[in-house]
């Protein structure tokens, strides 16, 4: 039970560190913020390279893992870039003044 | 080859501070760009962590490399597609289907891990019964994750009404159905860890779809941020599954800072989430107690008449709302506002925390437009300056310039914190009809002498707007 007692330690902190790391954010910025929040929160990519790399010769195992590593890369490559064209066109419009 | 435990663990650190740094840097305008950044340089690191770790302690064999290439390959090739393609007025239903790909990514590991219990996730260091809940969690929540993601998308998009029978209340019959099938399901799947697998998945599916389908347009946003906020829980618990600290840590970041991000939104719409979620769209409910009646003295005007008004003013303040980003007019704004402008107008644009398809958006939206940053001011700081300003013109705005939220106690609006557009001296609202905005309560402003109604498509009329203007001669200098 020790990494399952840890794991719950972890996932409290965890949850406390989100809770209070955003608090006042201008308007401006919830759409872009919320964007690169998904992109992070494809991070489950992680899970599904250790599924893959632990399934062996598991055919259809490694489908599903290559599969869900797609979907995850999808989200979070998509989402980084998505965010980054938005925010460029802040910091271009500040530049140019 | 001792040192890689070690190594892993640094790396996973690291990671874990810089996507805290991402996340927080993403809240202030100024660091926003490199917090972005930052969060994909943490990402980065931490799939090297796994890779490096798992390379030198059990190898990683030849068939894994192929399928970790081939499914990074497809994944991010159409990400990064996608993300160049998509046009800016589309943001909202992108995220959403960003989002959804992400519940989906935590469902098939769970999925993967519940159908060949052999590929041990953490070793055995997780008893049975933990990693079975582990797996039901993950199933559970990405399942709705991508359901709810997925209809929002289509309902943004146009492609899905919203059903008759979702407005009333046999959706509470069918949701609550879904969530006792689906809790059946889960609960056999954590004793057993095989019945009740398909049972689970299909529920919540379905359980996603009917949340997310009966809820209106203007709403969405904050679904598709909770949804977000889900799929931060899917990534925790698909980190309880393979025994991932990291994963842990960074999906119950997101999960929170997605819950707080949903609230603040809810605040600037005026709207408790416990509402949006059960109220049913187009606050169909909130029509009772006050708000209601009659218009009495409407005046609509054409597009040259309201050109010929702003052609003699000096001050001119845009309200850009939903129906703006919806008709997708922001560039036809511009060049309506260029023409003001080479005419020594002055131009600003007021704008409303929660203006645009989602809060934050219209920004987005005016900024692709090529509108200065300091020609948008926010609410705050634009409501004195309303009583000198000589024309305002509200493009596809409605709730938020209602004076009701602040004259009267009885509207459900009051309270809500609006623009105090009715100070100025011409007020302008281009608007479809006179239907009610999503709140579905009557707007008094468009009672008011000093109000004049122009109707049809934003793009259109202020497509013909220019026409006038230039017809006029204004801004052509000689």
């Amino acid at each position: 039970m020790s990494f399952f007692s840890e794991a719950l330690w972890v996932l409290l902190l965890g949850s406390l560190l989100g809770l209070e790391l955003i608090g006042k954010v201008p308007p401006t910025l919830h759409t872009p913020l919320m964007s690169g929040a998904n992109a992070i929160s494809g991070i489950t990519m992680l899970a599904a390279l250790t599924l893959i790399i632990q399934s062996g010769d598991n055919l259809p195992l490694l489908i599903i893992g290559s599969i869900s590593l797609g979907f995850a890369l999808f989200n979070v490559i998509g989402g980084f870039l998505v965010t980054d064209r938005m925010l460029a066109m802040f910091s271009r419009k500040k530049t140019l003044k | 080859m001792t040192l890689i435990g070690p190594i892993k663990f640094a790396i996973d650190l690291l990671a874990v501070l810089l996507l805290a740094l991402g996340i927080k840097g993403l809240s202030k305008v100024r660091s926003a760009r490199e917090a972005n950044r930052l969060a994909a340089i943490a990402m980065l690191l931490a799939a090297f962590g796994v890779l490096m770790n798992s390379q030198g302690t059990i190898g990683i064999s030849i068939h894994s490399w192929v399928w970790i290439i081939s499914g990074t390959l497809i994944g991010g090739l159409l990400g990064a597609i996608t993300a160049k393609k998509v046009p800016m007025t589309a943001m909202p239903e992108i995220v959403a289907l960003f989002n959804g790909c992400g519940g989906m990514s935590s469902l098939l590991v769970a999925l993967g891990v519940a159908l060949f219990p052999s590929s041990e996730g953490s070793d055995g260091v997780v008893s049975e019964l933990v990693r079975n809940f582990s797996i039901v969690v993950s199933l559970f929540v990405g399942a709705i994750t991508f359901s709810g993601s997925i209809v929002a998308m289509a309902k943004l998009q146009g492609w899905l009404l919203t059903p008759s029978w979702t407005q009333s209340k046999s959706r509470h019959f069918f949701n609550i159905l879904c969530a006792v099938l689906a809790l059946i399901g889960g609960i056999y799947l954590s004793i057993d860890g095989q019945n009740g697998l398909f049972l689970l998945v299909v529920a919540s599916s379905f359980l996603g779809i009917g949340v997310t389908l009966p809820i209106g347009g203007a709403d969405m946003p904050v679904v598709i941020s909770l949804l977000n906020s889900y799929s931060g829980v899917a990534a925790a618990a698909a980190g309880f599954v393979v025994g991932s600290q990291l994963l842990i840590v960074a999906g119950a970041m997101v999960g929170a800072a997605g819950l707080i991000l949903t609230q603040v939104m809810c605040d600037g719409m005026n709207r408790s989430l416990v509402s949006v979620l059960f109220g049913g769209a187009l606050g169909a409910s909130s029509v009772t107690g006050g708000g209601g009646g009659e218009y009495k003295n409407i005046t609509s005007c054409s597009p040259e008449e309201c050109a010929l008004t702003l052609e003699a003013a000096e001050r001119v303040v845009i309200v850009p709302g939903y129906g703006l980003a919806v008709a997708q007019a922001q560039h036809t704004l511009r060049e309506v506002t260029r023409v003001l402008e080479s005419a020594d107008i002055e131009v600003t644009y007021a704008i409303h925390p929660v203006a645009g398809r989602m809060p934050g958006h219209m920004n987005v939206l005016l900024a692709e437009a090529d509108v200065p940053y300091e020609q948008l001011k926010e609410m705050d700081v634009i409501n004195p300056e309303f009583p000198a300003t000589d024309v305002v013109l509200v493009l596809g705005a409605n709730d938020v310039v209602n004076p009701q939220a602040k004259n009267d106690q009885t509207s459900p609006l009051y309270g809500m914190p609006v623009l105090d557009v009715q100070e100025a001296r011409t007020v302008f609202v281009v608007k479809r009809g006179m239907s009610a905005g999503y709140s579905g309560i009557k707007n008094d402003l468009f009672d008011l002498q000093n109000t004049s109604m122009v109707f049809g498509d934003a793009k259109k009329v202020l497509g013909d707007l220019l026409v006038e203007l230039k017809e006029l001669g204004v801004g052509s200098k000689g």
